[in-house]
């Protein structure tokens, strides 16, 4: 009896994994299309039945409605597209601070479970379940109500040394005036940033050359702060602050943050640090405790084992996880819009209820988040490649 | 040869490491920093304690009292809000005399969820419970069956809303991730990068906007004229949004089963299907079951966004409750404060069991 030859590849026939394969594609592709199709059709009758009017030419209408903080200049008969943007920044505003304090208060609470001090463990411990534990909407909502109900009103303002000034109208801080010193100081630290990077890639080149051991941290600190400092000196070192008055009713000079804006930073970034401190805790127990060891018997110091060993390590573990957080931060800051901060979301609520624009509104709010996400998501997949192990 | 006795010199006692005093000395008063902080935390709590016992516990009212309660505001904590609006709190708008139904209902789902989630009732009969339980659960909230008074969904609301949103949410979508997180792995490339798009999409976004996408936009994905309940189409966006999540949990316990298993497989000669189903699958879906916990903990937070698409459940109805009502206005915070403690009770305890199973299903490696 003759053997059948297995069928190949390329057999046009059912039998052929390859063959079914391409069925099961085009199926698959040809059902989505189709839902896809259907949906279309059914928004654009809909939208005809209704009367609603399509497309992004409202962008280029005058907006309106004023918006409580902004960021970049702004009025209400500036058209649409720029009271988005002032959503984005106000967003993007929130997100980034809320980034830099939650990594901060995190590390510090996940660093804190590995205390000798009993107290301080149990604190840390307590503190990571309770807020990990209740929703952060609530916590955003309590922390509104907190900081415009408990508080003073601005006539009796909390006074912190004469220069903040805590009320239901927000807090009121000094910051100093706008001038050629400071713009200067800035450029400075940005050079000070490129000169240090550089500085530091040359020290490690030259340690792993001649074995010398070079400043990695101090060293580039130092540059950074000599350099904005050169540029403040340059731009005629002025020293003069705007430092707040209240004035029955309102406040002059120094600048204001709002409690809408106080409410959404302070329950993201305790939400958040419960997170990153269970992860900067997991980060740390993942490195076996014979790497502490033997770091400690080649002489390291603790800094210099912790540093140079342990970090490291942690970082593998850690990064991957702290992204997500860092995302989550950032889409979880869409909720200001429960308390009336403008961020994009609630511009685009405010503008979807003015226009009917329903799905054009949708879209622009999908679209900014996707791009954060995709963006932060690339940045830190690039940091965690520098991160991974190298395997030789 | 004479040798002179020289008897060793009789060495201190060990210092004690076990007991009460030495775990204070070495845990509380380890250094001179540890000592200090010890002491900081301590006049801290001296300072901070009574005054917190005494609002929320010495001068706080209890009765349902407006008047006491506002003579008390400062000073005392009004617990009495939540007597008074208890049950608008946790059922939300649902009509005064029919509340022992979604009482009842909800009392059936959680001991069904409870169940389900012990070893011990791991059994085909658990299957056909659900069956059973679910739709009795939509016929004694919804009514019109039985001689039951029917109510209408958008009444639905407070702590049932809560649970029937996380538990349809999730296990709606449990099926629907484990389908994508296969097609993710899958080799055919219209079907991978279908399942990607899908996932990156839903992730790249907030819950908000999917929430926000059911409530304005679902309505005109519909034929003309037809528009689904505001509550089924929120559960189908938390649904495709849980979904989500769920499969990368569901990836990553794909991702952890070994090639060798595929491949003695398809050594067998079991198809696709019957790999997946008999040999990937159960070992993958056991390895993620603290994960698929941790997103229905998440899921169970997340409902609380509902309130911002009109939807009053339990962060809602609070809101609902007290903003409606300007004698118990001023009290919201207490009233915050409860609804903190249901949440936070309903998650301590989920993670907790979370940690419990985690241990159950790393049992089987231990050998």
């Amino acid at each position: 009896m003759p053997e059948r030859a297995p069928p190949t590849r390329r057999d046009w026939s059912w039998r052929s994994q390859a063959f079914r394969g391409l069925v099961y594609q085009i199926i698959a592709v040809l059902a989505i299309a189709y839902g896809i199709w259907y949906l279309t059709q059914n928004t654009l009758a809909n939208m005809e039945a209704r009367g609603i009017q399509s497309g992004f030419g409202f962008l280029a209408g005058p907006a309106g409605f004023d918006i409580g903080e902004t960021v970049i200049p702004y009025d209400a008969l500036d058209p649409y597209w720029k009271a988005f943007l002032v959503g984005i920044f106000n967003t993007l505003r929130v997100a980034i601070v809320g980034v830099v304090l939650a990594t901060l208060l995190g590390t510090m609470l996940g660093i804190g479970r590995y205390s000798h001090n009993a107290i301080v463990r149990g604190l840390c411990y307590a503190y990571v379940e309770f807020f990990r534990n209740v929703p952060v909407l609530l916590q955003l909502l309590m922390w509104y109500l907190i900081l415009t109900d408990v508080l003073p009103p601005l006539i009796d303002a909390i006074s912190i040394g004469g220069v903040f000034f805590l009320s239901n109208n927000g807090l009121v801080f000094p910051v100093p005036v706008w001038g050629m010193g400071q713009l200067l100081a800035g450029v400075g630290a940005i050079v000070g940033i490129f000169i240090a990077w550089y500085y530091r890639r040359w020290a490690m080149r030259q340690f792993e050359l001649t074995g010398q051991v070079r400043s990695l941290v101090l060293a580039p600190i130092a540059i950074v702060i000599a350099a904005s400092l050169l540029g403040w000196i340059a731009g005629g070192a002025p020293t003069a602050w705007s430092t707040p008055e209240i004035d029955g009713f309102q406040t002059r000079g120094g600048a204001t943050a709002t409690p809408e804006f106080m409410a959404v930073l302070l329950g993201l970034v305790l939400y958040t640090s419960a997170f990153i401190a269970e992860i900067v805790r997991a980060g740390i127990a993942s490195v076996s405790h014979g790497q502490v060891e033997a770091a400690g018997s080649i002489g390291l110091s603790k800094t210099q084992s912790m540093r140079l060993v342990i970090l490291p390590q942690a970082l593998r573990v850690i990064i991957p996880p702290m992204t997500s957080q860092y995302l989550n931060l950032t889409k979880n800051s869409s909720l200001a819009v429960a308390i009336g901060y403008p961020d994009v979301v609630s511009i685009a609520n405010t503008a979807l209820n003015q226009t009917g624009r329903a799905v054009e509104c949708i879209a622009i709010i999908m679209a900014v988040y996707l791009t954060t996400s995709l963006s932060t998501s690339a940045f830190m997949n690039w940091y965690n490649r520098r991160a991974a192990i190298k395997e030789r | 040869m004479s040798a002179v006795l020289e008897p060793i010199k009789p060495r201190t006692a060990p210092v004690k490491t076990e007991g009460l005093v030495p775990w204070v000395r070495t845990n509380l008063f380890g250094d001179w920093r540890s000592t200090v902080v010890t002491l900081a935390i301590i006049a801290l709590a001296v300072y901070l304690l009574p005054r917190l016992l005494s609002w929320a516990v010495f001068n706080a009212v209890v009765a349902p009292n407006a008047d006491a309660c506002q003579a008390a505001r400062g000073t005392g904590a009004c617990w009495g809000v939540i007597v008074e609006k208890f049950r608008l709190i946790i059922f939300g708008r649902y009509p005064y005399e029919q509340q022992w139904r979604p009482e009842v209902a909800t009392i059936m789902l959680v001991a069904l969820l409870i169940i389900s989630c012990i070893r011990r009732f791991w059994k085909p009969w658990l299957a056909a419970l659900w069956i059973v339980v679910v739709p009795a659960f939509f016929v004694l909230m919804g009514g019109g069956w039985f001689g039951l008074e029917a109510v209408s969904t958008d009444q639905w609301g407070g702590l049932p809303l809560t649970i029937m949103l996380a538990t349809f949410g999730i296990v709606l979508a449990y099926p629907i991730s484990i389908v994508v997180a296969l097609g993710r792995r899958s080799n055919l490339p219209a079907i991978r990068s279908l399942c990607v798009i899908y996932i990156e999409l839903i992730r790249g976004v907030p819950l908000i906007s999917v929430l926000f996408m059911a409530s304005f936009m679902f309505p005109l994905f519909m034929p003309v004229g037809k528009s689904p309940d505001v509550l089924l189409r929120v559960l189908v966006g938390i649904t495709l949004f849980s979904a989500a999540y769920l499969a990368e949990v569901v990836r990553g316990g794909l991702q952890a089963i070994p090639k060798g298993q595929i491949e003695a497989a398809q050594s067998l000669g079991l198809s696709y299907w019957q790999t997946q189903r008999k040999i990937v699958l159960p070992q993958a879906l056991a390895m993620v079951v603290p994960g698929i916990m941790n997103s229905f903990i998440a899921i169970f937070k997340d409902t609380s966004l509902v309130t911002i698409v009109s939807l009053y459940e339990l962060t809602g109805a609070m809101s609902l409750a007290l903003n409606s009502d300007a004698e118990w206005r001023p009290f919201k915070i207490e009233g915050y404060l409860f609804i903190t403690l249901i949440y936070f009770i309903f998650c301590f305890a989920m993670s907790r069991y979370s940690l419990w199973i985690e241990g159950q299903v790393g049992r089987s490696k231990t050998r």
